[in-house]
């Protein structure tokens, strides 16, 4: 039996009938303008307090307001959720939710065979369906027999459910997402408690909207409830899943990476300045952070992202972490800076959330080729730590590393996160912020025997003498400095010297990390799956279901990119096969082979899609055939 | 600390790094005016940074005893903004050239005054590339020969203080290099406003562009190419003092007049500084039909970017209270698990 239709198979047992299930997919799909990813993101709150573990993926258009009923318009939000460990927002959909005939064409092909399809009949009209180049009606024509089909008329439902507050036809047809939430919630047995109470947050001061939402929402509910719906499809059970025990929420990779570097400037006692310059899909962290003046964060919105970047740097020479975020086109503009604050040995967190490339690529569309662009991506022998974050709560501490390694060694650091980490949301366990270790900054106040090229000899970091303090006037710049003095030098063994010292200060860094552990299986073996950032989740699982099938698959999980952890040479080295799945053509992979000399194979996809669990699990066994 | 701020000399603001600047350049004697007025600011020394980009002016953070930052090529303003926003207390200085402020740095230039960050900006203007063997820049004259323009160049130069003034800079100035009386105050004025200043400081390149400045810099011929604005008195210049500025009512454009010829000393514009329209007219004026205007063109107190944030954050911290991160991660929906 192929992987294909082992998959099938599997899938097929969470057909309605079997009621009770270990996991099920979600996938809400509608205009931009239906409230798709408001939807999603309530039926998410309560999921996550039902008890599931689970995880989330909008996927939405880049056009703010696409024409009403476009194929490219289409916005989507997908939950998977279960009683089991969750690290993916799911390969196939179980239940389908489509507004419109353009979202069931274009999600259509996601949803497995039996799954439930729900579509609001009131929007499938001729104009629509011609929008979505069908021919015919395909709820009436038969071409969804494969699946189960749960037709309803939503338009008239919703008029009717919030005529008695008279705020016009178009307010009331609005709140069709949330008579169809009402609708979901009933099919997965869940409390509306907790969304009633958003809308009366939401629309605090429009008590009419608000009200009207939540008679929709009871509304779809009580539709659920009595009316008679077609055979098999009735209410899913979804048990609690087993998780740790302690206080969680849910968290996006935004406001992770958010928290984590306010996190990290307080562990490190330090001021920050977030410069940054709007770019998709960056820019939410530089709203996360303006949002959180109560905190010792300014931020600057820039003319460009290489003022971005250059204020950030200013920011650090005067004694502050700067901090520049963006994406990778971004990115490419930041570099002559970066490699400033490389020569002028400052501190300087770049945070880059890939998105699909090159050029303007895909902005909303996930991806990790910027990797390379990371690693060597710079004018001059400029090495940088690179650190990427693996989830959304992941970015947490990674912010912290990234400020910890930053203030440590007088050095850029690059923190990889990317579309589907910074949108994605999942259960977080609430770290205790005491938890962490501190690692404060020392500035230099002593004048005797100062010079600004002192470096502490142990990590090689350049002191940091910040402006103001007196007996310590000095100039740094971007002229090859003097090993002794830090004064202008042009001559060869210096500028040697210097190279050789930058070079020694980064490769330090690898002892100053983690070593390299096993995310699952044993440490020798043959076959190792490696990865770094978002192709965590679909790894995880993929060699999780091979493992329980008794194949010989571990998963390393690499978080330090640059300086790679002392060990991992040694630890690939113990395996036969070391298989690569990357969101890029395959980056990672030559930078395994040239450092290490080892036989990696890359597994690749530029869809601008994650990873499907089946298509590693396919790679897997084709490897071990 | 006052005390000894006002013991400080030129010596104290003198690095020890030999000045590698061209033998006659400009920048040697707007150094000594700035080394020679720093004292005179009564400011610590530890408390003023000079940020600067590339090229010859760019140099000059090197050869001040003060903390300084040889950024990158245009940067000045963006890296100089960081500073300021990382701490307000700091005196901070931009030093920059016609190529580095106006070509590939316009931008920061513009967005930097539109903010009205607190910075004192310095444009060591000498319309060439110097550092890089004498291209034209982007304020050089029309029909300049240069290795990349051997026919000369057609395109059209850019003023300095108009593109500043354009760019909502409460205040502009135009000095000269080796005049150290003129410089120096007008320097001092810059620095005493609190908010974006922009000095143009007209800069001899011995090298590649000499004697472009010399209608207005040579003693004999000056007084009748350059006219010395200032706050309150009539725009008169010339050799024998009665050549005037005067508006015409009509066209709304400047005009030369001579006193007793064909105007009368009340139809002479007198300088207003705060006003945006004179300062536009009067930055515009060039050589040979117009004198040069040096002086304080423009000067307009205006809230600066940097305090107006501070109050913000103050008032904004006031109302929330310090951040608890502790409750920050755990606001909005949270559940636990047993």
């Amino acid at each position: 039996m192929s992987a294909e239709t082992q998959e099938t198979v599997a899938k097929a047992s969470h057909s309605p009938e079997s009621q009770a299930l270990e996991d099920v997919v979600v996938r809400f799909a509608g205009d931009s303008g239906d409230g798709m990813q408001l939807t999603g993101s309530n039926f998410t709150e309560v999921t996550a307090l039902f008890g599931n573990d689970l995880a989330t993926f909008p996927d939405f258009p880049a056009e703010i307001r696409a024409p009403a009923g476009s194929t490219f318009g289409v916005s989507a939000f997908q939950i998977y959720f279960g009683s089991e460990d969750i690290t993916t927002s799911g390969d196939a959909v179980d239940v389908l939710v489509a507004m419109n005939p353009a979202a069931l064409t274009t999600n259509l092909e996601t949803v497995v065979p039996g799954g439930l399809v729900i579509a609001d009949a009131g929007a499938f009209n001729e104009k629509n369906l011609k929008k979505a180049n069908y021919d015919s009606n395909p709820l009436e024509d038969g071409s969804l027999d494969a699946y189960r089909l749960l037709t309803i008329d939503i338009h008239s439902q919703v008029l009717a459910a919030v005529e008695e507050f008279e705020i016009g036809h178009k307010a009331a047809l609005r709140c069709k997402n949330m008579w169809t939430l009402g609708l979901v919630l009933w099919l997965f047995d869940r409390e509306k408690a907790t969304t009633i109470e958003n809308l009366q947050r939401k629309f605090a001061s429009k008590p009419d909207i608000a009200n009207a939402n939540i008679a929709a929402l009871n509304a779809g509910h009580a539709y659920g409830e009595t009316a008679e719906l077609p055979t098999g499809v009735n209410v899913y059970k979804v048990p609690k899943a087993k998780v740790a025990p302690g206080i969680y929420r849910n968290v996006n990779g935004t406001q992770a990476l958010a928290w984590g570097l306010i996190a990290g400037g307080q562990l490190a006692n330090i001021n920050l300045l977030f410069a940054s310059y709007p770019i998709t899909p960056a820019s939410g962290l530089l709203h996360a952070l303006a949002a959180r003046k109560e905190f010792d964060v300014t931020t600057f919105q820039a003319e460009d992202e290489i003022a971005a970047v250059c204020a950030a740097i200013g920011a650090s020479f005067a004694g502050s972490l700067g901090i520049t975020s963006s994406a990778g086109p971004g990115i490419a503009l930041k570099t002559e800076a970066i490699s400033l604050a490389v020569s002028a040995e400052l501190p300087l967190v770049v945070v880059n959330t890939q998105r699909g490339g090159p050029s303007t690529g895909l902005p909303t569309k996930t991806e990790q080729s910027d990797l390379l662009q990371a690693f060597y991506g710079r004018h001059g022998d400029t090495p940088l730590p690179v650190i990427a974050s693996s989830s959304p709560s992941d970015c947490f501490e990674v912010a912290i590393e990234a400020v910890r390694i930053a203030t440590k060694y007088m050095t850029p650091v690059m923190l990889l996160s990317d579309g589907y980490i910074s949108n994605a949301s999942e259960p977080w366990l609430i770290p205790d912020i005491k938890d962490f270790a501190a690692f404060p900054v020392e500035f230099r106040t002593e004048p005797e025997g100062f010079n600004p090229s002192l470096r502490d000899p142990q990590s090689l970091a350049r002191v940091w003498a910040k402006p103001g303090t007196p007996g310590l006037e000095h100039r740094i710049g971007g002229i090859e400095k003097s090993y002794e003095t830090g004064n202008i030098s042009y001559d060869p063994d210096n500028h040697q010297l210097m190279t050789d010292t930058r070079q020694a200060k980064v490769a330090g860094i690898s002892t100053d990390i983690p070593e390299q552990e096993v995310a699952l299986g044993e440490s020798k073996g043959k076959l190792a799956v490696v990865g770094w950032g978002s192709t965590f989740g679909p790894i995880h699982q993929a060699v999780k279901r091979c493992r329980l099938e008794g194949l010989d698959v571990s998963h390393i999980h690499v978080r330090y990119l640059s300086p790679f952890p002392a060990n991992l040479h040694a630890l690939l080295a113990d395996f036969d096969k070391v298989l690569v799945p990357e969101m890029n053509t395959g980056q990672l992979v030559k930078i395994l082979r040239s450092e290490f000399l080892i036989d990696a194979k890359g597994l690749n996809k530029v869809s601008g899609q994650p990873f499907k669990i089946r298509e590693i699990t396919n790679a897997i066994k084709a490897e071990l055939a | 600390m006052n005390q000894a701020v006002d013991k400080l000399t030129v010596a104290d603001y003198s690095s020890d790094q030999e000045v590698r600047w061209c033998p006659g350049c400009g920048d040697y004697a707007i150094l000594k005016t700035i080394q020679k007025l720093m004292p005179e600011l009564n400011q610590a020394k530890e408390n003023h940074v000079f940020v600067s980009g590339i090229g010859c002016s760019s140099r000059f953070p090197y050869y001040m005893n003060t903390y300084g930052f040889h950024t990158i090529h245009g940067r000045a303003p963006s890296v100089a903004t960081g500073v300021k926003l990382a701490n307000p207390d700091l005196d901070v200085w931009v030093i920059t050239g016609d190529g580095d402020a106006l070509s590939i740095g316009g931008n920061h230039t513009m967005h930097a005054l539109r903010r009205n960050v607190d910075l004192n900006i310095l444009l060591f203007n000498n319309e060439i590339y110097g550092l890089t063997k004498g291209q034209y820049s982007p304020t050089s004259k029309v029909g300049t020969r240069s290795p990349s323009t051997p026919e000369g160049s057609v395109d059209r130069p850019l003023s300095p203080c108009a593109i500043a003034l354009g760019a909502g800079a409460p205040f502009v100035a135009r000095s000269i290099d080796t005049e150290m009386k003129h410089l120096s105050p007008v320097v001092k004025e810059s620095y005493l406003h609190k908010g974006a200043s922009f000095v143009e400081i007209l800069q001899n390149c011995p090298i590649y562009n000499d004697g472009i400045f010399e209608q207005v810099k040579d003693k004999k011929i000056a007084p009748d190419f350059r006219i010395e604005v200032e706050h309150g008195q009539p725009l008169l210049f010339g050799k024998d003092n009665n050549k005037g500025i005067r508006l015409n009512r009509e066209s709304l454009e400047l005009e030369v007049v001579t006193l007793g010829d064909d105007a009368s000393l009340e139809e002479i514009l007198v300088h207003d500084k705060t006003s945006i329209t004179q300062a536009n007219l009067l930055a515009a004026m060039q050589g040979p039909d117009f004198p040069v205007a040096v002086g304080i063109l423009y000067h307009r107190p205006a809230s600066a970017y940097v305090s107006d944030l501070e109050q913000q954050r103050l008032s904004l911290r006031e109302s929330r209270g310090e951040g608890k991160l502790q409750e920050l991660l755990s606001s909005g929906h949270i559940w636990e698990v047993k």
